[in-house]
């Protein structure tokens, strides 16, 4: 019964959001009444598109096997957490969290939004409806998650053991909010673009909504790389894979967009480019879900679908991008830009961002689409690996590293980059006496070792200076500076910490590379073997039985190389439903770094075993943890939290951020 | 820093300052696309199906994937080492692979393999793909398999 209630719900959100297409395109021009309409219909649609969703989560908890979907994707012993996640580890359901998240944020401007110009409201929130119409159609009509199945089975059939993880829960969702929070911005560019008027006002709309979806995004990625990171068990937690692109170019673009909102905002410049910005961020978000899930790449993200639905994906796909485009086409022409700047200046600065960040975007785009494209015109099977995205992607990163720590302190309008320079001698000199150090100390394996350390602690050491600077650090009493840094715009520091964020997320990713060691050997219970300075002893190898699964553990005494022993437990499950075998690492952090160990299927007694000594990965996880703390740090700023921006231009008092 | 010339100099008119920004995205695309396509070039891996490794002549030592069915009765082990035939049903090819194999590496089962050949013409690989799930063939190996006609939809499960 709440199948067939959730069932109707969702026809009913698709109806809702069918007809404030249709009103909203139609009447946008008449002032409150039709704003209020469509703000109203949002929350609406957030209701039902909750009810549905609900509904399915109930059937999967209850393990309700007339529900084609929990027959496919769950199992009555699995745990209550796996098999709530269970609900969006499969193509329909996920599509279902998909417009959940779409209709959150729909309702989420409805009732933030008051303060909107009406007609400005009314064509964001048509134009939110415009999505939820065309992907809940798609779902309702090629990939019905509520089908029953006659008659119904008395048990399911298990979900992926793969996905049987905390990961999933929490991965998926993230990414979701990054990638539909971005339909915001979207939807404030076509409002906009049809209504002609953009300002600095639009600009300090969008960049809340851009923050909080950057924000998600990056938790997302972070989540989504520790996850394969410790659950694939081939060690490595970023693979340049075609789905962990999809999911990058979104997060790139957006990247430039919150910087180019930033000039936009304050000095009313970059108006056409950040609209186009905002068109292509929400189309790469689309592109990373759906060409993912069309079929045509294939990966761990791949449900099993059928070709048409991929084709009616690309065909919305196409529509929605192609629309939005021929859309600015038509009316870019028509925004005034304005804002003077001189090449050096901040302005200067955040447009050499969007060039390199822009640029990489579309070095990865071409890496991500090429074998597809060589492969409908030439019939060529290649794959474009690790080794292009390095080359490609690096060498246009480094430059913008290189540049990043100046950005924040130069002026807006004209800078000077000698003054500038100065304020980060320090930085710059840290930086060298300790990647010569370091250097020195740790040996160099690979040969862009240093230069990549150099970046790291530069970016790093750079992004605190603005913070020492402003806190007179040294040249007042201790006392007074730390008033004077905690009295900070939150603005400043969130840029700092955002700063310090990629910083530390590139010392990570050096260190990893660089000194990363790894051992694959024969061990037996009873023997020892070492890595890096690590005794590892293999005690016991015992079977233990699971909720859902049988698993063979390794037991393991590590002794670091400082004295003191922990254990460590490596697995290999075999689930009883699908008859499926997981390896499940066992990851030991010491400090910063960790040890990550992997058991291979025994044969005649004698075990395999990798292991892996990755140093200071950690910081590549923490690095974007302070992005994302930054992200959320800058929206609790007074002057920017979300539904609360002042409409107009503050020219006094305003620090130069 | 990067506009070394623009600093002290005052009175840019807007065109200049519009050229000078124009002149730096031109030079900073340029560079990124030269770029992009020497990595294309180089670093592009080709997918081939034991068939074709014999057909086109590969050469030695130059980086391939290799993909078909593991063939039944040949995966051996010895500790870490391992060695397994790659097979399309026309042509075979010996590979060998030393570390700890993918959880579903089975005999009779998809595999895409990453590595070179030996002159004498045996297979090293230095990566196994793993694949997530029992019944995915790598969409490739699929497609080689249709080519030499041993894709069997039924045994094989579904891409």
């Amino acid at each position: 019964m709440s199948i067939e209630l959730g069932h109707f719900a969702l026809i009913l959100a698709f109806a809702i959001a069918s007809v404030s297409v249709l009103g909203g395109y139609a009447f946008w021009r008449s002032g409150e009444r039709i704003a209020l309409f469509l703000a109203q219909g949002a929350v609406l649609q957030f209701v039902l598109v909750a009810v549905a969703f609900a509904a399915l989560i109930q059937a999967f908890v209850v393990s309700d096997f007339s529900l084609a979907l929990a027959v496919n994707n769950s199992h009555s012993l699995k745990p209550l957490i796996f098999k709530i996640s269970g609900v969006w580890g499969n193509h329909e359901g996920s599509m279902v969290l998909w417009i959940l998240i779409l209709v959150a944020f729909g309702a989420m401007v409805a009732s933030f939004g008051r303060r909107l110009p009406s007609d400005l409201l009314a064509l964001v929130l048509t134009t939110q409806s415009l999505l939820v119409a065309a992907f809940a159609g798609f779902t309702l009509f090629t990939s019905n998650p509520f089908a029953r199945m006659v008659p119904a089975p008395l048990e399911g059939n298990d979900l992926n053991p793969v996905l049987q993880d905390i990961g999933l829960a929490i991965h998926p969702p993230l990414l979701y909010a990054g990638y539909v929070g971005f339909s915001i911005c979207f939807s404030f560019a076509i409002a906009a673009l049809i209504s002609g008027r953009i300002d600095q006002a639009w600009a300090r709309w969008v960049r809340p909504w851009t923050m909080l979806s950057w924000t998600f995004l990056t938790l997302g990625i972070a989540m989504g790389s520790y996850w394969a990171y410790y659950e694939l068990g081939w060690g490595g937690w970023w693979f340049w894979d075609p789905v962990e692109n999809a999911s990058f170019m979104p997060w790139l673009a957006g990247t430039a967009l919150l910087h180019s909102a930033l000039v936009m905002e304050k000095r009313n410049a970059l108006k056409i480019w950040t609209i186009f910005l905002a068109i292509i961020t929400f189309s790469l978000s689309l592109l990373g879900t759906f060409l993912v899930r069309s079929g045509i790449l294939t990966s761990v993200h791949t449900f099993a679908s059928d070709p048409t639905r991929g084709l009616v994906i690309l065909s919305l796909l196409a529509l929605v991008i192609g629309g939005a485009f021929l859309l600015f086409a038509m009316r870019a022409s028509s925004l005034r830009s304005g804002g003077l700047f001189a090449p050096v200046s901040r302005e200067g600065a955040l447009v050499l961002n969007n060039l390199f960040l822009a640029t990489a975007t579309g070095a990865v785009l071409v890496g991500t689409l090429y074998p597809l494209v060589l492969d409908a015109l030439v019939g060529t099977t290649i794959s474009v690996g690790a080794p292009f995205f390095d080359l490609t992607f690096g060498a246009l990163m480094a430059p913008l590293l290189l540049v990043l720590p100046f950005g924040p302190l130069l002026a807006w309008k004209r800078a000077d980059v000698v003054a500038a320079a100065q304020r980060l001698l320090f930085a710059a000199a840290l930086a060298i006496f300790l990647t010569i150090l370091i250097s020195a100390l740790g040996g160099v394996s690979i040969s862009l070792a240093p230069i990549g350390l150099l970046l790291g602690f530069w970016v790093a050491f750079g992004s605190v200076a603005e913070l020492i600077d402003r806190s007179k650090l040294g040249r007042i009493p201790l006392a007074d500076s730390w008033r004077r840094l905690v009295g900070l715009p939150r603005t400043i520091w969130s840029t700092a910490i955002a700063h310090f964020g990629v910083g530390v997320t590139v010392l990570g990713i050096v260190a990893t590379t660089a000194w990363e060691t790894e051992l694959v050997t024969t061990l037996n219970p009873g023997e020892t073997t070492e890595l890096s300075g690590y005794v590892l002893t293999f005690d016991s190898f015992e079977q233990v039985p699971g909720a859902n699964f049988i698993a063979e553990q390794g037991h393991f005494t590590i002794t670091a190389p400082g004295g003191g022993t922990r254990p460590m437990v490596a697995e290999r499950r075999t689930y009883v439903a699908s008859g499926m075998p997981t390896t499940e690492a066992a990851i030991e952090t010491y400090g910063l770094s960790q040890l990550y160990l992997q058991l291979g299927e025994p044969l005649e007694n004698t075990h395999v075993v990798r292991v892996w000594h990755k140093p200071y990965i950690t910081l590549i996880w923490l690095g974007a943890i302070l992005m994302a703390g930054a992200g959320v740090l800058s929206l609790t700023d007074r002057r920017r939290r979300v539904g609360a921006p002042q409409r107009a231009a503050k020219p006094i008092a305003e620090p130069a951020e | 820093m990067t506009m070394p010339a623009a600093v002290r100099r005052k009175g840019w008119s807007r065109k200049q300052k519009r050229l000078a920004i124009i002149a730096g995205l031109a030079v900073v695309l340029a560079l990124a696309t030269t770029l992009v396509l020497v990595a294309l070039r180089d670093q592009i891996v080709f997918f081939y199906s034991p068939s074709d490794v014999v057909a086109r002549e590969v050469a030695p030592g130059q980086a391939i994937r290799l993909g078909g069915l593991v063939k039944d009765g040949t995966w051996q082990r010895d500790g870490q080492d391992n060695t397994f035939v790659v097979t399309d049903g026309r042509t075979d090819v010996v590979a060998r692979y030393t570390g700890i194999l993918p959880d579903l590496f089975r005999e009779g089962q998809g595999v895409v393999a990453e590595g070179s050949l030996t002159p004498e013409g045996g297979f090293i690989a230095s990566n196994v793909l793993a694949k997530h799930d029992e019944n995915y063939v790598p969409k490739e190996v699929v497609e080689a398999l249709k080519a030499s006609g041993e894709w069997r939809p039924e045994t094989a499960g579904s891409n």
